[in-house]
């Protein structure tokens, strides 16, 4: 293929991860629908110049997660020098099943998921955000994880 | 309208506002199935049918007009119209902006040459090669035919082999033979 594809085709395939990676950061309602459409907006601007093959989805959830910081630091002034980097993916669960399956966790425990692993936040910072304390953020991360490791292994049971 | 759709919608009038966009579509419900109606900026650029995969339509837009393609209804809301009224028995030309870029050459001059062809009434691929001035064309009218962006917009069906016999069309022989039905019956 010459060229890449319609961007509608983008938005049809992408659209879903990419409202469950701002709502699982933000919280569902408007700060999401803002990120979500500040990501798409920005997306067509570029979309012309985007390289032909290029891996669509990833390049999304990097806009979506400037959009998503952009948001949590309006909402929140903290200040930080530098954007965070993405923390390393738990094994098991690539950027899609992660996103995919953040729905069936607790708020608590999708939001911290979405801070650490897709906005890049040190647990030492989510506090600033979340409230509560670095140590409990972590362990319901971590239980988290788990929980999704497990769905994603034995993908018929619903937790 | 569950969020995605609205969210889509919102971003696809955002993307018009701000010039952003190459291409915008809308599906339209005919007698023949489903329509796919595309615009540009200068006007209709492209109807088809769903025989031909829409996404496939979409995705040659992206290739010859550009990959800034969103689903709107907005631009080509009068196209609709106009096409129910055509399908209703009550109009008999279209009268909309088109952008032709998607032709060009010889096909375009006989695609051009389709509306000359009035409601009702029919001709040979021999007599439109004749009426552009180039008799021995006859091929050449054919193609044109095949590969018109913009059928029923541009009425390719009403061309008919010299024998006869219905010749081919995008959206199928019996789309082309429901088309001719439909302008036999008087207009309301």
């Amino acid at each position: 293929m010459t060229t890449n594809p319609a961007f509608e085709l983008v938005v049809r395939r992408h659209g879903t991860a990419v409202l469950r990676m701002c709502t699982a950061v933000l919280g569902p309602g408007h700060d999401a629908q803002d990120a979500w459409s500040e990501t798409f907006l920005s997306a067509l601007r570029g979309y012309p110049s985007l390289a032909t093959g290029a891996n669509v989805e990833a390049w999304l959830i990097t806009i979506a997660r400037h959009k998503a910081i952009d948001i949590l630091r309006a909402r929140h002034p903290v200040p930080v020098e530098t954007l965070p980097q993405m923390a390393a993916l738990p094994d098991g669960l690539g950027c899609t099943e992660l996103i995919d399956s953040l729905h069936s966790l607790t708020p608590l425990q999708r939001q911290v998921i979405g801070y650490h692993y897709l906005l890049g936040f040190p647990y030492a910072e989510i506090p600033a955000y979340l409230g509560g304390n670095a140590a409990s953020l972590r362990r319901a991360a971590a239980d988290g994880i788990k929980a999704l490791r497990q769905k994603h292994q034995n993908p018929e049971e619903t937790p | 309208m569950n969020e995605l759709e609205t969210l889509k919608r919102d971003l696809a009038t955002r993307a018009a506002a701000e010039g952003l966009l190459d291409v915008s579509y809308r599906l339209f419900d005919s007698p023949l199935g489903t329509l796919l109606l595309a615009a540009t900026e200068q006007g209709m650029v492209r109807v088809a049918f769903s025989r031909e995969d829409f996404d496939t339509v979409l995705d040659a837009l992206a290739a010859k007009v550009g990959v800034r393609i969103l689903e709107r209804h907005a631009p080509l809301d009068g196209a609709a119209r106009q096409l129910e009224e055509y399908f209703s028995h009550r109009r008999e030309d279209f009268t909309l902006e088109l952008d032709h870029r998607l032709s060009s050459g010889y096909r375009l001059e006989v695609q051009l040459a389709l509306p000359a062809i009035t409601y009702g009434h029919t001709m040979s691929y021999k007599e439109l090669a004749a009426s552009t001035g180039r008799p021995a064309a006859v091929r050449a009218v054919g193609t044109a035919c095949a590969t018109n962006p913009l059928p029923l917009v541009l009425p390719c069906h009403r061309v008919l082999r010299s024998d006869g016999a219905l010749g081919g069309y995008l959206g199928g022989a019996d789309a082309k033979r429901a088309l001719l039905d439909l302008e036999q019956g008087p207009l309301g």
